[in-house]
């Protein structure tokens, strides 16, 4: 046996599981944890999809049509497809959770966690509907 | 006293850029990732984006939005990397690499909105 | 219903072998015996070398943690017909060095679990002619939820971070201690502050929630840690915007 020292009465041999560098895909549970925090590389390809935009802004009215033009191709379609999933993602696991973080008594008693979740779903269609009024030429 | 760490400023960062994002990156991403571009609504014309834009309030939320998702997305990457393929050896890298990023995309940011005509 | 069930039990003797393996048992199963009757069951009439802890068999001591199918449970508190038609595997808990069989060396947690300073801590203590130290219902309320654990364990063999960072100090420790920062007549949250406010304290747990799905006595390990990481950030504004207050109104 190739172990640090063998076994005898009065020397315990522990054994120490090896966390495998695959944990996150042993479990669904892992996984699905894993794809909540891979949600931030989705978050910066929209910051970055932000930037881009704003930097047309000042560059011109052809550099913002050239920008159009990137943001129609197959490719950059299937990556706003696939990060706007996992935006989604975000958003409903972050508003699920606000609850935890955030315990409410009112008279003694803690309020439900759908009653804390429920003001942000709100906020969040409000919010996006003021954008889409906004950008669609309402003022 | 002993020292504190000052994770707990990265984490207000992380915290606020969340919820910013939470809120407002899932239209603003279908709209100009996807609804924009295969036509299914018209896109805002570059002269009337321009004028929005011009707005100082509209500049100091988009100011916001534009910096503190970066750093909730560089906090949360840097602990993917950190768990998720326990590089723990490599942790000033990481930090340096994520908060680097989320840094120079809020000066860039910053730039930007101060430069529009 | 069948007459009995397989159990793949984990098994672990150092002074004949270098890896933990597998065996299986056939048991009855009834339909009121837990994994806990079933272990006993192969330690009476099959094999009496298994090595597990157990105690209080309802649920209270928190001495029969183990791994049922993979999930952290109470032994004790885990129906066999759940799992019909089998087999169930046992193994030890998660993340924890394996002395034997299904027991597990918890020294570390014991360490962890000391170093947060879990106890009422007073900078002056009334007499005991005094009285004692009065406390409302709705006082109670604010802690009585993390007050509730048993240190099973559970949580920490659900937290990835447990096994990734063995400095982390894990759930139960950081939900203990706010079982006591939160309670009227403690006067220690400074302190203890200082302990948790740190990387292998609050600010490693990355909010994967699995600790307070796993507890099976509800204490919600993971909303004391952000609930206490929101607390961490306001005093850390504080103390860098307003250097000269020094401490909470306590």
């Amino acid at each position: 046996m190739k172990d640090a020292h063998a076994y005898t009465l009065y020397r315990p041999k522990w054994y120490r599981k090896r966390v495998s560098t695959w944990w996150w895909a042993q479990q669904w549970r892992s996984f699905k944890f894993i794809l909540r925090e891979l949600s931030s590389v989705a978050v910066g390809y929209c910051g970055a999809i932000l930037l881009m935009l704003l930097w047309s802004l000042t560059q011109g009215p052809e550099t913002y049509e050239t920008l159009k033009s990137w943001l129609k191709t197959p490719l950059f379609i299937v990556m706003s497809l696939i990060a706007f999933g996992f935006v989604l993602y975000h958003s409903i696991t972050w508003f699920n959770l606000a609850p935890k973080a955030m315990p409410v008594r009112v008279g003694g008693k803690r309020l439900p966690e759908w009653m804390i979740a429920a003001p942000n779903y709100v906020a969040w269609i409000a919010i996006s509907a003021v954008v889409v009024w906004f950008l669609l030429g309402g003022k | 006293m002993a020292k504190r760490s000052n994770e707990p400023f990265l984490w207000s960062l992380f915290s606020s850029g969340g919820m910013i994002a939470a809120l407002m990156f899932p239209v603003l991403l279908f709209l100009f990732g996807l609804a924009f571009p295969l036509g299914w609504l018209e896109a805002p014309s570059y002269e009337s984006l321009l004028s929005l834009v011009r707005y100082w309030p509209v500049r100091l939320v988009l100011f916001g939005l534009c910096s503190l998702p970066l750093f909730h997305g560089a906090h949360r990457f840097r602990f993917t990397l950190y768990d998720g393929l326990q590089i723990k050896h490599l942790n000033e890298l990481i930090a340096v690499f994520c908060y680097g990023s989320a840094i120079a995309g809020t000066v860039l940011a910053a730039y930007i909105l101060w430069s529009i005509p | 219903m069948a007459e009995t069930i397989t159990l793949e039990v984990a098994r672990y003797r150092p002074e004949q072998e270098g890896e933990p393996t597998f065996e299986r048992f056939d048991v009855p199963l009834n339909k009121d015996w837990v994994v806990l009757d079933a272990l006993n069951y192969i330690k009476d009439k099959v094999d009496g070398t298994l090595s597990y802890r157990w105690s209080c068999r309802m649920g209270v001591c928190g001495s029969c943690g183990m791994m049922v199918n993979g999930e952290p449970k109470l032994t004790c508190a885990t129906f066999l017909t759940h799992y019909a038609p089998g087999p169930i595997r046992v193994e030890p808990l998660r993340y924890f060095p394996i002395v034997r069989d299904l027991v597990v060396e918890i020294t570390d947690f014991m360490a962890k679990l000391k170093s947060v300073n879990p106890w009422v801590v007073r900078e002056d203590e009334k007499p005991v002619s005094e009285g004692e130290y009065l406390q409302t219902p709705a006082q109670l309320d604010q802690f009585k939820q993390f007050s509730m654990c048993i240190n099973c364990l559970c949580c920490y063999a659900a937290c990835p971070v447990v096994g990734l960072d063995e400095h982390f100090i894990g759930p139960a420790a950081i939900a203990l201690a706010q079982r006591y920062n939160l309670d009227s007549r403690d006067q220690g949250k400074e302190e203890r502050m200082d302990i948790l406010s740190q990387h292998e304290g609050i600010w490693g747990c990355t909010f994967n929630g699995e600790c307070s799905k796993a507890c099976p006595k509800n204490v919600d390990p993971a909303g004391a840690i952000q609930q206490y990481k929101i607390k961490a950030v306001t005093e850390w504004f504080k103390s860098v915007l307003m250097p000269w207050s020094k401490g909470g109104a306590k």
